[in-house]
C-alpha cells in the first residue's frame, strides 16, 4: 500500500502495442473498463492503486484520459518507444475502423436495427463503467478523507451538475494540500 | 457547404486540444460551434449522426473528430483533425510522465497522485450515473444494467458477451 512500485514486470514496446490494440478494439462505449480489466486483472502490469494514480494524472492533463494513460504506461515500461508503441496501438485500429464505418454510412445511411442495437449496447457500456468505478473505489484507503473528496466530486458534477472546471478548481487544491499535510496518506 | 480551409481547421483543433482539460467532452460544444455555427461545414443533424456513429466504433470516444475529418475531406481531413487530437496531449503527458517516473517519491508528486485519486473516482462515478440516466428509459433498461454489473463483479465472463446481449436486447425491442 505505501510502496508505489513493488514490482515492475518486463514489458517490451511490442507487448505495449499489442496490449493497447487489444484494449482499444474491445472498447465499445468507452475504454476505461477495458483498460482496467486488461492492465490490472489480466496482464497484472499495474495494481489498482497504480492504475488509479496514472489515470488521475491522465485526467488532469488535457486530452482523452485513457490515451494519456497509454502514454504514461508505455513510458513507464519502455521509455519513449514504449509510449509511441502504446499510442500507435491505441489509436491505429480505431482510426481505420471509424473510417470504414464512415464509408459504409455514406453508402447505406443509418439502419433502424443498427440504431436499436446501439441503444442496447450503450446500456451495457454504461453499466460496465459503473462496475469499473466500484472496483476502483474498493482500492481506496479506508479513511474518511479520500472518501469525503470522492463524494464531494461526485455530488458537485453528478448531482448538482456544476461545471467540471469549477469543481476541480476548488476541490483539487484542497485535496492535494490535505494529502501533503497528512504525510501518511 | 462553405469552402474548406484545412490549414485553419488544423490550427483551430490544435489549439483546442491544448486546453481540453477533463477530456474530449469539454471541447465538444466548441467543436460543434466552430463547424456548424461559424463555418457551416456540417449541419447540426450531420454532426450528431457522425458523433453517434463514432461512439459505435471501438476505441476512445474522441475518435469522432477523425470521422468528421474523413467526412469533410477524406485522408487530408483525417490528418487535419486527428493529429491535433494526438500531439499536444501526448507531448504534455510524456513530460509529466517523465517527471513522475524520474522522481517517483517526490512529496509533491505523491500528494498530487494520492490527493486527486479519490476525485477521479468521484468524477468517473458521476459520468457513469449521468450516462446510465441518459441511456435507460424505463425499468427494463435498469434491469439490464443491474444484470451487467452483477455479472462483471461476480463472474469471469468476457464482457463482449454482455455487449452482444445488449445489442440483441435492443434489436428485439426489449430495452
Amino acid at each position: 500500500m505505501e510502496q508505489t512500485k513493488l514490482y515492475k514486470p518486463p514489458v517490451t514496446a511490442l507487448d505495449l502495442f499489442l496490449t493497447f490494440s487489444r484494449i482499444t478494439l474491445s472498447s465499445f462505449g468507452g475504454a476505461l473498463f477495458w483498460a482496467r480489466r486488461t492492465l490490472v486483472d489480466r496482464q497484472r502490469w499495474l495494481t489498482d492503486r497504480e492504475f488509479i494514480e496514472l489515470l488521475t494524472l491522465g485526467q488532469i492533463l488535457p486530452g482523452a484520459n485513457v490515451l494519456n494513460l497509454a502514454v504514461m504506461v508505455g513510458y513507464r515500461f519502455a521509455g519513449w518507444t514504449g509510449a509511441a508503441a502504446a499510442v500507435a496501438g491505441f489509436v491505429g485500429g480505431p482510426c481505420l475502423v471509424v473510417i470504414s464505418m464512415g464509408v459504409l454510412y455514406q453508402q447505406y445511411g443509418a439502419l433502424p436495427q443498427v440504431q436499436r442495437a446501439l441503444a442496447g449496447m450503450s446500456i451495457v457500456a454504461a453499466a460496465l463503467l459503473f462496475a469499473t468505478v466500484i472496483k476502483l473505489a474498493m482500492a481506496l484507503p479506508r479513511r474518511w478523507r479520500p472518501w469525503l473528496f470522492g463524494i464531494l466530486a461526485f455530488t458537485g458534477v453528478g448531482v448538482m451538475r456544476w461545471p467540471l472546471l469549477w469543481v476541480i478548481g476548488v476541490l483539487a487544491p484542497l485535496a492535494v494540500a490535505a494529502a501533503w499535510k497528512a504525510k501518511d496518506y | 457547404m462553405n469552402r474548406l480551409d484545412l490549414g485553419a481547421l488544423f490550427l483551430h483543433f490544435l489549439a483546442l486540444w491544448f486546453v481540453a482539460i477533463g477530456g474530449p467532452s469539454t471541447i465538444l460544444p466548441e467543436i460543434h460551434r466552430y463547424l456548424v455555427d461559424v463555418h457551416h461545414l456540417l449541419t447540426s443533424a450531420q454532426f450528431a449522426e457522425i458523433y453517434t456513429l463514432a461512439q459505435a466504433a471501438p476505441g476512445p470516444n474522441a475518435m469522432y473528430v477523425t470521422l468528421i475529418g474523413w467526412y469533410l475531406a477524406g485522408w487530408p481531413g483525417v490528418a487535419a483533425t486527428t493529429i491535433p487530437l494526438l500531439v499536444p496531449p501526448t507531448t504534455l503527458t510524456l513530460f509529466v510522465g517523465h517527471l513522475n517516473e524520474r522522481y517517483p517519491d517526490a512529496p509533491i508528486g505523491r500528494a498530487i497522485r494520492r490527493g486527486l485519486a479519490p476525485i477521479t473516482i468521484g468524477l468517473t462515478f458521476a459520468s457513469a450515473t449521468i450516462l446510465m440516466r441518459a441511456v435507460n428509459h424505463d425499468w427494463r433498461g435498469y434491469l439490464l444494467t443491474l444484470f451487467t454489473v452483477v455479472m462483471v463483479l461476480r463472474r469471469p465472463l468476457n464482457p463482449l458477451w454482455l455487449l452482444a446481449a445488449g445489442a440483441a436486447a435492443g434489436i428485439l425491442g426489449l430495452v
